[in-house]
This record gives C-alpha cells, sequence and structure tokens, in this order.
C-alpha cells in the first residue's frame, strides 16, 4: 500500500467520536465585529494602523497621485521604479525618469530586478482597517515580484475599498471562488525581531510601504 | 551550553541539558527577558478577557471539527491542489519524506535549497539528508540563518535565535560571512544577512517552506510571517516544495481569520504578520513570474497516533504559536534546547512522544509542575496538562484495554516504583498493617535514609514524627 492510502486507512480506523457541528464563522463575526464603522472611520482606522507598521500614507486624488508620485519618487531619491501596464499611460503622463516597466518573464532579467531596481508601483483589491493591511492580488500584469524585491514598494490603494476586517474582506470580494494563484496581505515594510527581540525594518523585502490612498478632494486634509 | 549539532538525544540524558541550562545564568537571563516580553505583548493584544474566551471556543472548535473530518478534508485538498497544478505527495516517515524532497530536488539539478521557515523540515532533519545527498539547504528565516550558521538548531519555534546575545551574532557574522566586519548594530546586522541571502534566493534552484494553514476547498497554502523570506523561497525558485504535517487542514477559506488572528497575536503579540501569503498554484500561463512547480509533501511521523486516540487527538489541534513555551515557567529556565527535540516546550512535550516513541521521550512530560499556564493561553484550548498525564501514565504502564500501545508504551516502568505503589496500596487498605507500620516508623525513625533520592535535591529530608496522628488524637481525647 502506498504512504497515502496507509495514512487515510489510520485516519479513517480512529473512532469517530461526537461529530462537531461546521463552526458558525460568520454568525461570530456578525456578533462580535466591527462591522458598524462608517468610511471616515474605516480610512482613519486604516491609516493609524498602517503608520504604526511603519507604513507611509499619502492621501491623493484620482487627478494627482502621478503627480503626487512623482514628487515621492524625486525626494526618495529613486531612479528606477518599476510598474505594470495597467499605469502605463499616467505615469508616461506624469514625466517621470527612470520607468521601468514589468513587461516580460522574469527568468531573463532576475538579476537586473534584484540589483537595478529601486522601487514598484502596484495596484491593491482593497485594505483592512482593523490591522492596517493591503490587499495585493499580483497578476499576469503586475507580477508577484514587484511588492517583494525593490526595497520600496507604492501602493495604490482606493478608499472606497476598505474592509473593517479580514472576515469582511474576504466574503465581499468572494474569494473562495476565485482564489488566484498568489494573493496577499501586507502590513508595512518588511521586518524581522529575530536579533535578541529587537525590531529591524528590510529584513528581506521591501524596507519602505508608501500607500497612496485614493481619496475624495474633501478627504485630502 | 554546548549545543552544537544537537540530534534527537536519548531521554536520559534531558536532566544533565537541564541543569546544565539552569547554572548557565546568561542563557537564564536571555530567555527570561525574551519570555516576560513575549508575555507583555501577547497580554497587550487580549485586554478583553471575555472576548478572547470567544476566540478561543471559535478556534478550538474549528480545529476540532477540521481534525474530525481529516481524511475527507485531505483527500479535498490534494484534488483541488491538483486542479490547480500543485503536487501533492504523502510521507509516512521522515525518511520517506527526505526522498520525496530529494528526488524532487535531484530531477532539478539542484546546488541550492533555499528555505522559509518551516518547523517539519527540521522535524524531519531536512538539512542533513540534503547534505548527504550533496545539496545546500539554506536556512533564510533570520534567526534560523543566524542558528545554521553557529551549527545549531532552533531553541524556540518562532524566534530560533533567541538564546543568543546580538554580540554573539555579530562575531558569528565577522567570523563565517565573508567580507562581514564586526558590527553589533542590529540593523547592521540585519542589513548583511539581506545582502548574503538575496544572492542566495535570486540563484537558488529551489525554495522550501512550510505552511501554516491548508484550505481544503480552495486549494491554498497560506504562510505567515513578517520578514518576506517565504515570499522569496516561494516565489522567486522555479520550484517550489511545501511541506507540512496532515493536521494543518481546515475546510474553508473563512475558517483562516479566526485562527490566523489568534495565531499571530498569541505569538509575538502582533495583531497581524507583515505577510501573508496564500499560494494556490504555480505561474500560470502569461504570468511573468512565481515557480513553474509546486509541490505539497503531506507529513505523518507519528501525527496519526495521537489522532487515534480521542483524548492525545486534541494535541493536533495545535496551530505552532509558541504561546505555551513563552509562559511555561520550566521552559524560561531552561531554554529550548535542553529537551533535545524538534519541538521544545509544552507542546514538544505531549507531541514528540508521537514523533519519537516514549523510549526516547518519556521524560519530557515530567518536565512541568502542572500550573496549568500552557492550557490557560493556548488559543485552541488544547489541554496540554491533561495530556501531559496521560502520556506519564502510559510512559509506566501497559495500554489500557481496548487501546494500541502508543510507540514506546511503557518504557519508563520501573519495578521499584511498582513496588513502592503496591506497598503503599497495601498499608493503606490494611488498618493492622498500617498501624504496626505506623508503631515502627515512629520507633525507628533515627534510621530514615538522609538522601531522599530526588527529594533532597534541593530540600531537606523527610523524617517520621515522634507519635502518629492516631497516637496525637488518641492523647488529646484522653485530656
Amino acid at each position: 500500500m502506498s504512504a497515502r492510502e496507509n495514512i487515510l486507512q489510520r485516519l479513517r480506523a480512529a473512532p469517530q467520536g461526537t461529530q462537531p457541528l461546521a463552526p458558525d464563522v460568520p454568525g461570530f463575526y456578525a456578533a462580535t465585529g466591527n462591522g458598524s464603522a462608517d468610511r471616515a472611520a474605516r480610512i482613519e482606522r486604516f491609516c493609524e494602523k498602517m503608520t504604526f507598521w511603519h507604513g507611509e500614507v499619502v492621501r491623493v486624488t484620482r487627478g494627482n497621485w502621478p503627480q503626487k508620485l512623482h514628487e515621492l519618487v524625486a525626494a526618495k531619491g529613486v531612479r528606477s521604479l518599476l510598474y505594470g501596464e495597467r499605469h502605463a499611460a499616467e505615469l508616461l503622463a506624469s514625466g517621470m525618469s527612470g520607468l521601468r516597466p514589468y513587461d516580460r518573464p522574469i527568468d531573463g532579467w532576475k538579476k537586473e530586478l534584484f540589483e537595478k531596481i529601486d522601487a514598484s508601483l502596484t495596484s491593491t483589491r482593497g485594505a483592512i482597517a482593523e490591522t492596517g493591511t493591503l490587499i495585493v492580488w499580483p497578476d499576469a500584469d503586475e507580477p508577484r515580484l514587484m511588492s517583494l524585491v525593490p526595497p520600496i514598494h507604492f501602493a495604490l490603494l482606493d478608499a472606497d475599498q476598505i474592509y473593517d476586517d479580514l472576515f469582511q474582506a474576504m466574503t465581499a470580494q468572494g474569494w473562495s471562488a476565485s482564489m488566484p494563484t498568489n494573493a496577499l496581505l501586507v502590513s508595512g515594510p518588511s521586518k524581522t525581531a529575530d536579533i535578541q527581540v529587537t525590531l529591524a525594518y528590510g529584513a528581506h523585502g521591501p524596507k519602505e510601504l508608501i500607500v497612496l490612498l485614493l481619496v475624495n478632494e474633501e478627504e485630502l486634509k | 551550553m554546548n549545543a552544537q549539532h544537537l540530534q534527537f538525544v536519548p531521554a536520559s540524558e534531558f536532566r544533565q541539558r537541564a541543569a546544565a541550562a539552569v547554572a548557565d545564568e546568561h542563557l537564564r537571563r536571555s530567555f527570561r527577558g525574551a519570555m516576560d516580553f513575549l508575555i507583555g505583548k501577547r497580554a497587550a493584544q487580549f485586554p478583553d478577557a471575555s472576548a478572547l474566551e470567544r476566540q478561543r471556543a471559535l478556534a478550538e472548535h474549528i480545529r476540532k471539527y477540521s481534525l474530525a473530518r481529516l481524511p475527507e478534508l485531505l483527500e479535498q485538498l490534494e484534488r483541488k491542489l491538483t486542479e490547480n497544478g500543485v503536487q501533492v505527495h504523502w510521507a509516512e516517515s521522515p525518511e520517506q519524506a527526505n526522498a520525496i524532497i530529494i528526488d524532487i530536488a535531484r530531477r532539478h539539478g539542484t546546488k541550492l535549497m533555499v528555505k522559509g521557515k518551516s518547523m517539519v523540515s527540521e522535524e524531519i532533519e531536512l538539512n542533513h539528508a540534503m547534505a548527504d545527498a550533496g545539496m545546500e539547504a539554506l536556512e533564510s528565516d533570520m534567526g534560523e540563518y543566524i542558528v545554521q550558521l553557529d551549527g545549531e538548531k532552533p531553541s524556540h519555534i518562532i524566534m530560533p535565535a533567541i538564546h543568543k546575545t546580538k554580540e554573539e551574532i555579530a562575531r558569528l557574522f565577522a567570523a563565517k560571512v565573508p567580507g562581514a566586519s564586526y558590527t553589533d548594530s542590529v540593523d547592521e546586522l540585519i542589513g548583511i544577512g539581506r545582502a548574503v541571502l538575496r544572492e542566495k534566493f535570486r540563484t537558488a534552484e529551489i525554495g522550501l517552506s512550510g505552511v501554516n494553514f491548508a484550505v481544503a476547498e480552495t486549494g491554498t497554502l497560506c504562510l505567515v510571517e513578517n520578514e518576506g523570506n517565504g515570499r522569496m523561497c516561494t516565489t522567486v525558485p522555479d520550484v517550489h516544495v511545501a511541506i507540512t504535517g496532515i493536521e494543518k487542514v481546515v475546510e474553508k477559506l473563512e475558517h483562516v481569520p479566526p485562527l490566523f488572528g489568534l495565531l499571530t497575536r498569541s505569538a509575538t503579540g502582533q495583531a497581524i504578520t507583515t505577510y501573508f501569503n496564500m499560494i494556490s498554484g504555480p505561474r500560470k500561463p502569461g504570468e511573468k513570474d512565481g515557480p513553474r512547480e509546486v509541490h505539497l509533501v503531506l507529513v505523518d511521523n507519528g501525527r496519526t497516533q495521537a489522532y487515534a486516540d480521542e483524548q492525545l487527538r486534541s494535541t493536533l489541534q495545535c496551530i505552532r504559536c509558541g504561546a505555551c513555551m513563552n509562559h511555561c515557567p520550566v521552559y524560561t529556565r531552561i531554554g529550548g534546547h535542553a529537551y533535545g527535540t524538534t519541538y521544545p516546550g509544552p507542546i514538544g512535550e505531549i507531541i514528540s512522544p508521537h514523533m519519537l516513541g516514549l523510549a526516547a521521550t518519556h521524560v519530557l512530560p515530567t518536565a512541568s509542575s502542572l500550573c496549568g499556564a500552557c492550557g490557560e493561553v493556548c488559543p485552541v484550548r488544547i489541554p496540554i496538562p491533561d495530556l501531559l498525564i496521560r502520556l506519564r501514565a502510559e510512559a509506566q504502564h501497559d495500554a489500557r484495554p481496548g487501546h494500541a500501545p502508543l510507540l514506546g508504551q511503557g518504557a519508563a516502568k520501573s519495578r521499584l516504583a511498582d513496588a513502592v505503589w503496591s506497598g503503599w496500596a497495601a498499608l493503606y487498605t490494611r488498618p493492622a498493617l498500617y498501624r504496626a507500620f505506623g508503631w515502627l516508623a515512629t520507633r525507628f525513625r533515627a534510621l530514615t535514609p538522609p538522601m531522599q533520592s530526588g527529594w533532597t535535591v534541593s530540600r531537606t529530608p523527610l523524617k517520621p514524627a515522634s507519635r502518629t496522628l492516631h497516637d496525637e488524637m488518641a492523647a488529646r481525647n484522653k485530656r
């Protein structure tokens, strides 16, 4: 018999005991969740938590974000910014220099990505206010490594897509019916406390995470 | 304390290692400081005790429900993963698991495997097996990297290098990392590790990772981490091999948030980790990065033995947060290496006997004062103290009627202990014998031995009183 059959057979031979009912996870969150927050409170909470994780949040509008990004990129001395086709038109129109499209499979330019790219811009699928978390679903246009390898990660977040908690986000967006090959939750730049429980940022992934938060004019503050 | 190349070591040496650790002031300070820090961070995450109880109740329910349906869920997971293009392998033993991984590695001409944090890979001693097969397996979690660089094993499942100070790590890096000069700045030390490891991520042929939750309905492997090395290992190399114990599966994606929320809060007192990485398949046509092959190795290694018993099954509810260690007075004093097993602390004491057998591990369940802290903080409410008592009994006796013997059943049986208990039972069930013993014990109390085995290690010897309680009461009633 194969290992698989042996394992399954041993599990099936075990006493059944009482079978628990299916856990009522939606009921739990309905009773205890943060479901009552309004848009302003969600935005506020997200910004507060993301800042706690050493992420930066910059409020922008649909009209001015490429310009704001241009300023940030210049201020941080970024010489090369990796982007996907989705934002090509806006970025190219912004007059930014050092733009680099992720336009071919990684296999041919891995070394360049690791050594030459200073920053990247990706979209997000939304965010979670409770924990200050971005929902990042890489795809063919904005591949997985964009939010991982460059030392600075700029992420564009639509304030309409901020959910109260993870459960609300995954049910509202119907994740279980459409999981991509890789889905990510990102809360701040990479970090470690493995040396003497002292927190250090920029462990293996980005050293900086800057969220460009798309809000309405009156929410700019 | 010297923990070089620590292998699974005989239980008989546990006491010596524990004694050495207790005498090591430096180690004591490291652990006490780190555990106090983690205890404080966790407590700050759970300000409302009744809310925490509701969360624990739900998490326990989810784990029990998942385990009750384990064979079906494993088959569903395999089916979904296969549909998603992930290759699923099954291993009953560490040897089988290593053989599967080495075979995959060989097929891809591997020279270097980069590893994200995986306790199961430690459990099967993958690094040794890879080295024997002529391939390098490099740990990339900062703590694991440090520990591996020094030829050691992790001393904590979440913070592997917790036993080392930054000065020790500074000396280690200066000595072993080419081009590194001495610095005891934590930021600079992390910078050195980052530079070395990014080069390795880029050039490795295979990445290996563990799994925190495997979701059956979607065929998704979830990984929890802060550093990004897990994402590197699972995204940059052409091949990703994930390895996990068979117990990590849950039925639905919606079962993940309650467990994930408790895992990070219990482990490090974080509301969430930097990354939650959900992998549901290899690179699809049109995608520009990600591994071309993804494998999952499902490992038994004694878990089905725990599963076969309704009480011991709760061991498998564990989500590996390490809170039981952080709160254990014994662990805090002796550190992770003294146990000699992959999983130290209370969880190690209840899981290791299934993996390694009671013959090698029967002393571990006795490394507890049964204070109950582990059970109280366990986010999935594993009754750890009950399981410790149960395993102590299994180590001392034959299997209960109707129960299959555990591996190493009765390994700690002692004729002397049996004789003492039989004698005790005889005394306390026969009044005449009891009175005779009392008469003798009070008259000949001067003959009591001054050295009384474990008792006198740190206590004054026991000595019978000059009169029995019966005599005292009789005298008092006469007055």
